[in-house]
């Protein structure tokens, strides 16, 4: 019997190399986001929101010019590669081509939602004055008066973009869980910060933290099995064990191994909204803040993708034939149940909800391609649709009840939303165009995701998906259209709605979205390219 | 491989029945004496007070927090101490900037007033 101490542990440790330049875009964010906290602590009470948002803006940018660097060194990233033997941080870090593009994406469209975040003109900003008041109190009221904010979101939303750029980049699955939660936890805050209607959006935080952290468990339990299965939380190991060439000699063992892919699973599926693990987002969706929704909603699902690749793609590809059948019926399901339920919805941000579900399911068929080019199709697929729902969302929080004095909360409910095409051309322009993107209409960038990933489906014979994706599309275009049509064919019935002035911030965020959705829409090439010199993987 | 989906189904349904046999025995030998007692909390031995749902104190639940401030440093310490010698210098800069990071925390609970006991 070998007693438990005596195992060598100074002998065999090696001091992990670091490469500086690779993970400065996280160092960056990282950082950013503890100087912010000392803000939040130090900074008087007046000028703390703006400082706020210059170290947000200031860490984001520098970041996304560390992520540029990378992408003109790319030959020495992508060719000369880090080898996993000694990668990064001990190879727990990888920085290949899709986690520099993801990286990009995350960053450019989390700069956008800081612009929406710091939108105050409307009604004080969409977050609480103070969010220890309890909702309806006069605490509440006296911290509205004195004209509190709550500037705590800032360095919430860095940490949480740091999480998200070390999600896809993530190469084992113990630092994937490190940065699950650390992208999640300040998510799940962030939700329960709205200014209006704050028991539906504390409600949403519970729901989400509840839900979330149920689903970080089914993550790691899958972890466990899948390291009792390889032997190591390394992707390229467990890719190495499941087709026999790793180090330990797996015989018998195959019921760890799908138990592990499965419950991996739904901890992935949960965080990118796929059904049957759908049921959060609505209720999420509606009750957050509207920027942070629009955060929420682009970000986590680019990084939440890119993490999906990666394990699909690095991890388990010798196991496909007994996850692929399971995954075909979740993408199925999630593309009919998205655009189905969708229809029936009667509030905007509900709708959009379930339309990011069955957009989950359309890039879904683009992960199950189990192709490069299903990889670059994903990777173009999020740019723009992270571009088109930080749009959208950035105008649903324009338009506001019309109260007695003044602009009064978001109207959300779609009968709000009649006639605005008359009263506001721009705005109910603008919410077309990113309508018509979501729906695939041909010149909008989301044609070309859609065609990206339907082909790259097609071409690896997973055309009953891509069939079933195209037809669910055009149930979803139904009802896009409608709100189309809502909005500049019927006559405005119900309460009354404006559309309230924007800031610098909101107006910068939606006409770039516009900028992209149009231009991709028209020159897609600009990104495929891009796109397809990054979609490979190393192990 | 299909195989193993069997064994996953098999250890699925022998969960399920193992459940079901042993409540199904535990009812059968088991004598019944309901009694009212038998239905009320159990808090270590202790009659419980007031209802299921009640609101805690939030300030045990910032304590609980800042806790983990220090779990998380002494989770961290114990293992780079063993290896601190072949680290040197690079080592002890590196924790000291770990460490840094978690002051932090504590620096912003301070300041934001979350050390004081009475508000």
């Amino acid at each position: 019997m070998t007693p438990l101490l005596s195992v060598p542990v100074a002998a065999d440790f090696v001091a992990p190399t670091v490469d500086y330049v690779a993970v400065l875009p996280m160092l960056i964010v990282f950082g950013a986001a503890i100087v912010a906290v000392l803000v939040e602590a130090f900074a008087p009470r007046a000028s703390r929101f703006s400082i706020q948002v210059g170290v947000a803006l200031v860490g984001l940018i520098a970041a996304l010019g560390a992520v540029g660097k990378l992408i003109v060194d790319g030959t020495r990233v992508e060719t000369a590669g880090i080898p996993a033997a000694d990668g990064t941080l001990a190879a727990s870090i990888v920085i290949d081509g899709p986690a520099i593009f993801l990286q990009g994406t995350i960053l450019a469209l989390s700069i956008l939602a800081v612009l929406t975040m710091t939108e105050r003109s409307t009604d004080g900003g969409a977050f609480t004055p103070q969010a220890s008041a309890v909702p309806g109190s006069p605490g509440e009221g006296a911290a509205r008066r004195v004209g509190l904010v709550q500037s705590e979101v800032f360095p919430l939303m860095l940490f949480s973009v740091g999480g998200m750029l070390m999600f896809p980049a993530s190469n084992d699955l113990l630092t994937m869980f490190v940065a699950l939660e650390v992208f999640s936890l300040p998510l799940y805050l962030l939700c329960g910060l709205a200014r209006r209607r704050r028991l539906l959006s504390q409600e949403a935080s519970l729901k989400y933290f509840l839900l979330g952290a149920f689903s970080s468990a089914f993550f790691l339990y899958g972890a466990a099995l899948l390291y009792g299965f390889a032997e190591s939380v390394r992707l390229a190991d467990i890719a190495a064990a499941i087709t026999g060439t790793g180090r330990p000699a797996v015989v018998g063992q195959d019921g760890l191994l799908l138990l592990g892919i499965a419950l991996l699973a739904v901890g992935l599926l949960f965080k990118v909204g796929a059904a049957p693990f759908h049921i959060w987002t609505p209720d999420v969706y509606q009750g957050a803040p509207t920027p942070v929704t629009g955060f929420m909603a682009a970000c986590t699902k680019v990084a939440a993708f890119g993490a999906m690749l990666r394990v699909v793609y690095v991890a388990l590809p010798g196991a496909r034939w007994d996850f692929m059948p399971a995954l075909w019926g979740v993408a199925i399901l999630t593309m009919v149940v998205g655009s189905v339920i969708a229809i029936v919805q009667t509030d905007v941000k509900r709708m959009l909800a379930y339309s990011s579900i069955a957009h989950a399911g359309f890039l879904m068929t683009g992960v199950l391609a189990i192709d490069k080019i299903g990889i670059s199709g994903v990777l173009f697929y999020l740019f723009v649709y992270g571009f088109t729902t930080i749009g959208a969302f950035a105008l649903v929080s324009l338009v506001r009840d019309a109260g007695e004095d003044g602009v009064g909360g978001e109207a959300t409910h779609l009968s709000q939303w009649a006639g605005l095409g008359k009263r506001h051309p721009m705005a109910a322009g603008a919410f077309t165009l990113f309508l018509l993107a979501m729906a695939g209409i041909p010149l909008t960038s989301g044609f070309m995701g859609k065609y990206a990933v339907f082909s790259a489906a097609v071409s690896n014979g997973a055309w009953v998906l891509a069939l079933i994706g195209v037809l669910a599309s055009a149930v979803a275009a139904f009802f896009y259209v409608r709100v189309i049509v809502l909005m500049y064919f019927s006559e405005p019935s119900g309460s009354a709605s404006v559309v309230a002035t924007p800031g610098v911030g909101t107006l910068f965020a939606i006409l770039l979205s516009v900028v992209v959705t149009i231009v991709l829409g028209i020159a897609p090439t600009v990104l495929f390219g891009p796109a397809e010199a990054a979609s490979l993987f190393l192990p | 491989m299909s195989a193993s989906w069997v064994v996953v189904g098999a250890v699925a349904a022998g969960g399920v029945l193992f459940f079901t046999l042993g409540m199904l025995a535990n009812r059968l030998l088991r004598p019944s004496a309901p009694n009212p007692e038998k239905l009320t909390t159990y808090e270590s031995g202790v009659d419980p007070v007031g209802r299921g749902w009640s609101q805690t104190q939030v300030r045990y639940y910032l304590y609980a927090f800042l806790y983990v401030v220090f779990a998380v440093d002494a989770v961290y310490l114990f293992p780079w101490a063993v290896v601190l010698a072949e680290l040197g210098w690079v080592g002890v800069i590196e924790m000291g900037i770990f460490l840094g990071i978690l002051a932090v925390g504590l620096l912003h609970a301070w300041r934001r007033g979350a050390l004081r006991w009475t508000p």
